[in-house]
């Protein structure tokens, strides 16, 4: 499984970075992708901006374990996960998620299980600027825990 | 000696990204017990009802975890990355 995880302050441009996965690599047969964006609203308020804040080395890691977790799990032929560090603006891509295999059930079911389990154990937090000029923390949601628990109550979800 | 770092709202609210403690205790628990100890918003964070989570050595662990010397733990809020 190749694989490719980078966190970044740059720019993440879903459109260039989709490809990379399958250039070159003709016995791909199947490539899903998962891209968050940031939006303008979030608990009833207007969003104006967001700073992602991360625990430089331990993300990495992270993202490096779940990915792997993935591979035992599932027969991936590539994965690349990227995610934006810094300050974001509505509609901008937070983060990538690209999945490759022979079976596409194994690239779909591979894809949410990393951003599912990104959600809950990657050490990234938001903040966000609401349109009143105000700044708070984002809060984790149960729903995420939820998702990601449930990853192990099914492990194959089909 | 440990190196203690601390994340998001634990670092706006303890006033402090991070502090070296020469002595260390040697379990999770038993450090965040002494970070309670500290009172006022050490005691509000550490003994308070929000989840504080943990790594040591940049991985999540459980508080059971023992510590040694040249350890890093890691404090912070639950993650909201995504």
């Amino acid at each position: 499984m190749d694989t490719e995880i980078r966190v970044q302050a740059e720019a993440l441009d879903p459109l260039a970075e989709i490809p990379q996965v399958y250039r070159g690599r003709s016995e791909i047969g199947g490539v899903v992708s998962f891209i968050g964006l940031m939006r303008d609203f979030n608990a009833g308020d207007a969003v104006s901006g967001m700073t992602l804040e991360h625990y430089p080395g331990m993300t990495e890691k992270a993202l490096a374990a779940i990915v792997a977790e993935a591979g035992e799990r599932w027969e991936l032929d590539a994965v690349r996960v990227i995610h934006r560090i810094g300050a974001l603006y509505p509609q901008d891509p937070i983060v990538l998620v690209v999945v490759a295999s022979a079976h596409r059930g194994e690239a779909f079911r591979g894809c949410e299980f990393i951003i599912d389990y990104l959600k809950t154990r990657a050490p990234f937090w938001k903040r966000e600027q609401t349109a009143d000029g105000a700044s708070r923390w984002v809060e984790a949601r149960d729903s995420d825990d939820a998702a990601a628990d449930a990853w192990s109550k099914e492990p194959d979800r089909r | 000696m440990i190196r203690v770092l601390y994340f998001a709202s634990l670092r706006e609210r303890l006033g402090r990204a991070d502090e070296a403690l020469e002595n260390h205790p040697d379990s999770l628990s038993a450090l965040r017990e002494s970070l309670a100890a500290r009172g006022g918003e050490w005691h509000e964070v550490f003994a308070g009802a929000q989840p504080v989570l943990a790594a040591v050595n940049q991985e999540m662990v459980a508080d059971d975890n023992a510590l040694a010397d040249g350890d890093e733990v890691g404090f912070f809020p639950p993650v909201t990355g995504g």
